[in-house]
């Protein structure tokens, strides 16, 4: 990996797998004479390698079932990997104990998608608030606790005159900032943003957004930004990672990659974004529809619905190999096909 | 020319306990055989309500309290159960949000799509079968013989949905009323189901009336937008036009607010504080609290609904050169 030494963040051939198989006896079938054990495997993640930098905003997007959600959680510790490694400045973070995980969860803390499901509806702002610093400071005085809980509702925009209020009372976008506001609360270093800003209205989106940056810029944050709105992505990624059935597609600076996508399915990801006042819809045309993450395809794992698949991409399974200078891409001929097709793209707003 | 569609002054209004809620307030448009026409805002805005009032599907505490819908000269508000469910699903169709929410899960496909069929016309089922058939094909979903007689389950969320629009167009409608065809979708899967829907359009001469708060969706596919706010709609003309100059101070804010209209990593420009409540709807000019151009009049009269710049375009705003 190019930045191994220096990054955040460091995924070593992340496996993620889980086994719906069921019990015993749904496990067991006839096959011809013979009485057959046959497993169902959901292939999550696969052999995931990524450099997260300090100060960055690293996007994951791709489309729903392709994985993002659950390389954040793996990360994150919610999961363990089957295979591969997480490192956390040079530490190795996957193994851990719960015990063991403590100050690296200080380190890294998580915003949902949902403001309606992640606040606790029974406890008070404050009580929200005060939990995650209590729990890591057991030092702190009441006071003390009580001064941060006001200093981040500050600055998360939520006057903290409505502390003692209970999440429902709030809107969408206030609930989104407490749950911002719970992430800061310990200080962290990282981020990860599952989908934050998908469940709101378009003019509350852009003060949350605005809120993540100005966040960022103070405190020096790197997020891991989870999301399938490539426009929001443009706005916000200072890199952007394209998953397609648990595989990284393409890791590329998101000026490059919005410029000039490599990989095929990043190009018609691309093309399908609805823009603003293009009168014409030329976006390119997958087939097929996606697999299931059971039964993976051989090969290229895009090449069922890749419409320049020649014959090597059905057998041979593409490196994730570098391309130009910080980009990747999983695919034998990237760079060299559909580059023609794409406009130039100077932000969304084409008028 | 009479239009295909045209909704007068329409007040759609919530009875509740503590008195009642004004949902729509005094909605007018019109919309043509063939013509796209995208109703814009964000949630709350009464759009779903709007789509709903037009095929008379208001339930209670819900009603109309005022205006007309007139749908090829017929005036829908004041028919009778009869006669709506006749129009209903045969000449007006609605296409709704979430697929698996609309289909019924123990029933196949094929006899979803039959029975709306056999509702509608005298059919043999052989007969019902053929059209069903042709219209999955028309949607163009592989291998309709072998579909035809798959559950709603055996489908992937974008083939779910082709299969609803199928439902939809069975009966050759002249209007179909599409409420957030695509937002549970993927990008991928959103750009085909549009392109299928606006080549329907073009192919069959329907009405679509687009039902959405993606602008992008809505500037691709519509020939003319009306964006509503708190019940009213705030502005209306030719997609365009308003896309590329909004005149109203809500609309933008709205366009201004979508990450693409600034370069990466810029602050983004905002729209201060949210959409009020039905309950508490501000006096004057609805937007007024969240404006940056208000003057003392919005604060107490009501902007009219009015044709500015040119005879297509409407602007309800009292600054006069927005």
């Amino acid at each position: 990996m190019e930045n191994s030494q220096n990054s955040l963040l460091t995924l070593e051939n992340l496996d993620k797998h889980f086994d719906i198989s069921g019990g015993l006896l749904d496990q067991l079938a006839f096959e011809g004479l013979r009485l057959t054990r046959k497993r169902t495997i959901v292939r999550a993640v696969n052999g995931v390698s990524l450099d997260i930098l300090p100060g960055e905003t690293l996007s994951v997007v791709g489309e729903s079932g392709c994985g993002k959600s659950t390389l954040a959680r793996t990360i994150m510790g919610l999961y363990a990997p089957e295979n591969g490694a997480v490192y956390y400045r040079g530490a190795r973070i996957d193994r851990l104990t719960a015990r063991q995980m403590l100050p690296f969860r200080r380190k890294m803390q998580m915003i949902f998608q949902d403001p309606y499901a992640s606040l606790n509806p029974r406890k008070t702002v404050k009580a929200i608030l005060r939990e995650p610093v209590r729990f890591h400071n057991r030092t702190l005085t009441n006071g003390q606790v009580l001064e941060r809980v006001e200093a981040v509702m500050e600055q998360v925009g939520v006057d903290p005159k409505w502390a003692d209020r209970h999440p429902h009372e709030f809107s969408g976008g206030q609930r989104q900032r407490i749950s911002i506001a719970r992430a800061l609360m310990v200080d962290p270093e990282f981020i990860v943003a599952d989908e934050p800003v998908s469940a709101l209205d378009v003019s509350i989106q852009a003060q949350i957004l605005n809120l993540m940056m100005q966040a960022q810029a103070e405190r020096g944050l790197t997020y891991l930004f989870i999301t399938h709105d490539l426009s929001v992505v443009q706005h916000i990624s200072t890199r952007v990672a394209v998953m397609y059935l648990g595989h990284l597609c393409e890791v590329a600076p998101a000026a490059d990659l919005f410029a000039s996508p490599f990989h095929p399915y990043t190009q018609a990801l691309l093309s399908a974004i609805p823009k603003l006042g293009a009168r014409t819809s030329n976006h390119v045309k997958l087939k097929g529809e996606v697999p299931t993450p059971i039964d993976l395809p051989d090969g290229c794992i895009f090449h069922p619905r890749c419409i320049y698949a020649k014959a090597v991409c059905r057998k041979m399974v593409p490196k994730f190999r570098e391309i130009e200078p910080g980009r990747r891409a999983a695919c034998f001929f990237a760079g060299k096909v559909g580059i023609s097709w794409l406009p130039a793209q100077g932000g969304l707003k084409n008028l | 020319m009479s239009h295909l569609l045209e909704v007068k002054n329409l007040n759609v209004k919530f009875a509740l306990r503590f008195g009642e809620l004004t949902a729509i307030d005094g909605v007018s448009f019109t919309l043509d055989k063939g013509e796209k026409l995208g109703l814009v805002g964000e949630s709350g805005a009464g759009k779903s309500v709007t789509g709903f009032a037009i095929i008379n599907l208001i339930s209670k505490p819900g009603y109309i309290a005022d205006g007309q819908v007139l749908f090829d000269g017929q005036q829908l508000t004041t028919l009778d159960e009869d006669a709506l469910r006749r129009i209903r699903g045969d000449r007006i169709s609605m296409i709704f949000q979430d697929p698996m929410m609309t289909l019924n899960p123990v029933l196949t496909v094929g006899a979803q799509m039959i029975e709306t069929l056999k509702a509608h016309q005298r059919l043999t089922n052989r007969q019902a079968r053929e059209i069903a058939l042709e219209t999955l094909q028309k949607v163009r979903i592989p291998s309709p013989e072998k579909r035809l007689n798959q559950y709603p389950h055996e489908f992937s969320g974008g083939m779910r949905q082709r299969i609803v629009i199928a439902i939809a167009l069975i009966t050759n409608p002249a209007l179909i009323i599409a409420d957030e065809p695509t937002t549970a979708l993927d990008v991928t899967i959103q750009a085909e189901i549009m392109d299928l829907l606006q080549a329907l359009c073009a192919s069959e001469k329907m009405g679509l009336i687009l039902i959405t708060h993606d602008l992008g969706v809505v500037s691709q596919v519509t020939e003319k937008i009306a964006v509503m706010y708190a019940g009213k709609i705030v502005e209306s003309g030719p997609t365009v036009d308003i896309i590329t100059t909004p005149r109203h101070p809500y609309t933008q804010g709205l366009i201004n607010a979508l990450p693409g209209s600034r370069q990466p990593g810029e602050t983004l420009s905002q729209i201060p504080g949210m959409m009020p409540t039905l309950t508490d709807i501000p006096p004057g000019c609805a937007f007024h609290p969240r404006c940056n151009f208000k003057t003392l009049v919005c604060e107490m009269e009501v902007p009219l609904l009015m044709s500015r710049f040119d005879r297509a375009r409407s602007v309800a705003c009292h600054i006069k050169d927005n």
